[in-house]
């Protein structure tokens, strides 16, 4: 128990004094989840809109298909984003394995179901009495789908922040594609398992605390969004 | 005179059933045309059809003498001249200035022209205050003002109004029903009001269609609809809650007198000797008196009444004349002639005031 208690202390310390090592690792997971997840969003947001707004054989499937995506383990898209990028792959040649990049890849193809899916419910929640109101007064189609997307802003934006989570939390795909090298690729995640594993429980408790106040920080930020509607 | 806008024998089928059938509606420019009718109707359906957000089944739209199935910009175009309020308003997620703004936006309208047009049409529904206000936290009645606003921002050429004051308090409704009395005297717009208060169509229209079961079975002005509905359907929406039926054994000029169950009924109409038809009375043109009144053409029944019923400052009462009838009596004149059932009294009304109808 007193282990614990010091290596709480420990990594408070670490966290106050801005200690440099933990300071860029938490910058590095930051920078490639905030990436992946704008990224994400700039090709989900209209794919989840045209799904959305039209009417095609097999959609109901299609929006199965992207739920039962939600919850695809890490390792399985850190499995397909390797074998795409290793060596002998289809795009070995591009070099990118065991890079940030090949990271924020990954990382992308695992919250997109989560972004187009949650981007779909988001317009289906907005009722059906807006688009005929925007009609009414003369918006085009295009206007219309803009108005819709405006009117879904928050739930959208929670999705945006589901994705995030995922992707900042998320420690298969990194540790497969990103190889855990320092000052490099390694993440909070990444350097908890393996600081875990050597059995130096302060500085993971340290990662492990920022992590959960990253996560703190977006809930804070989410319910302040969500109570100006 | 051209119409401006023409439905040409609509039917609207949904989920296999007909909501409108055989419509023909046409609505001159500057013309205000109440469209009444019970609940379920399919007011609200003609009015989508109107407003080009739904295409009919089969049969024509015109709008401004163009034929609006030519293409979807053509539409647009067409729906850009016109602002329909819904029956149950609702307001973007957004400040009430930035709601009125909306369909000017939509229209590319410029900034300096904007501010002065949503300012100037706040002020009128009286929501200037309320400009910076998310809309989500207004009251029914302000919602309801503030999607008036958002209607005549436009300029509309056409005014569409879907039972603007069904969802509101009483006081609200007369409000909103100023609201729209003003603006549509002010800017001789072409309006059609779908209401089912028929009291409403009667303060608002210069014309009223009545819409029964997906048809229209009348169309004239407001004496006609009320005083000689041409059906049975016409006659009970309208009020006319005594319909009787029964034929005619002679005629005398106009004045007939008419058959019912045996009482004989005189009435003023066009009708021949030996034609059956329906008598219709409105309750408020039956008096009820405690001695028999005679003078010429009008009828005098005895009667027992049945029921009495208050509904505010007045009281219907219900008598047994052999048949039954419906009249109404202020609460006071009850009272004073101490109405109450078993009672046996006399129903008395004018052979000028009843309105006869072929079977």
């Amino acid at each position: 128990m007193t282990e614990l208690w010091n290596g709480l202390l420990k990594a408070l310390e670490l966290i106050v004094t801005f200690n440099p090592e933990v300071m860029a690792i938490a910058g590095l997971s930051l920078r490639i989840a905030v990436t992946s997840t704008l990224l994400a969003a700039i090709i989900c947001l209209p794919l989840g809109s045209l799904v959305h707004f039209k009417q095609f054989h097999g959609k109901r499937v299609l929006i199965s298909l992207i739920q039962t995506f939600y919850s695809v383990p890490t390792v399985t898209v850190g499995l397909l984003v390797f074998v795409l990028f290793s060596r002998s792959g289809p795009l070995g040649g591009l070099n990118l394995l065991f890079t940030p990049t090949v990271m924020i890849l990954g990382q992308v193809l695992l919250v997109s179901p989560i972004l187009v899916g949650l981007t779909v419910s988001a317009l289906s929640g907005v009722d059906r009495t807006v688009t005929d109101t925007a009609r009414s007064l003369g918006a085009s189609g295009r206007q219309t789908a803009f108005l819709i997307l405006k009117e879904a802003r928050f739930a959208v934006m929670a999705a945006l922040v589901l994705g995030f989570g995922r992707a900042i939390s998320e420690v298969g795909l990194a540790l497969m594609v990103g190889g855990n090298i320092k000052g490099f690729t390694r993440v909070l995640t990444t350097a908890i398992s393996l600081e875990t594993s050597k059995g130096d429980w302060e500085l993971s408790m340290a990662l492990g605390i920022i992590l959960i106040i990253i996560a703190l920080v977006i809930n804070v930020v989410l319910n302040r969004i969500q109570q100006r509607r | 005179m051209m119409s401006f806008i023409e439905l040409r024998d609509i039917r609207q089928r949904r989920d296999g059933r007909d909501i409108l059938e055989n419509i023909s509606l046409s609505v001159a420019r500057g013309e205000v045309r109440a469209l009444i009718g019970p609940t379920g109707a399919g007011k609200t359906t003609l009015l989508r059809l109107a407003d080009l957000l739904d295409t009919p089944t089969s049969g024509m739209v015109f709008f401004d003498g163009c034929d609006t199935s030519a293409s979807e910009w053509v539409r647009l175009e067409a729906r850009r001249r016109m602002a329909f309020v819904l029956q149950k308003p609702i307001v973007f997620n957004t400040s009430v200035y930035e709601n009125v703004a909306s369909g000017l936006r939509w229209r590319g309208q410029g900034s300096r022209h904007l501010r002065e047009r949503v300012l100037e049409v706040l002020e009128m529904v009286r929501l200037a205050d309320y400009k910076d206000r998310n809309a989500r936290t207004l009251s029914g009645g302000e919602v309801q003002r503030v999607a008036i606003a958002r209607a005549i921002a436009i300029k509309p050429e056409v005014l569409l109004l879907d039972e603007p004051t069904a969802n509101l308090d009483p006081v609200s409704a007369s409000r909103i029903e100023e609201l729209i009395e003003g603006i549509i005297k002010k800017q001789s717009l072409t309006v059609l009001l779908a209401t089912h208060d028929m009291a409403q169509g009667q303060r608002l229209a210069d014309k009223i269609s009545v819409l029964v079961n997906g048809r229209i079975v009348q169309t004239g002005g407001l004496r006609e609809i009320f005083y000689s509905p041409m059906s049975r359907e016409v006659a009970e929406f309208v009020g006319m809650e005594n319909i009787l039926d029964g034929m005619i054994t002679s005629c005398e000029g106009e004045l007939a007198v008419i058959d019912v169950q045996g009482h004989t009924i005189e009435a003023v109409t066009d009708c021949h000797s030996g034609e059956n038809v329906s008598v219709l009375m409105r309750p408020e043109d039956i008096t009820v008196a405690l001695t028999r009144v005679s003078s010429s053409a009008r009828n005098s029944l005895a009667g027992t009444i049945t029921r009495t019923l208050s509904s505010g400052p007045f009281c219907r009462v219900e008598i047994d004349c052999g048949f039954p009838l419906v009249a109404l009596v202020t609460r006071r004149s009850a009272e004073e002639m101490g109405l109450e059932p078993g009672k046996r009294v006399y129903a008395t009304f004018k052979a000028v005031s009843l309105h006869v109808i072929r079977r």
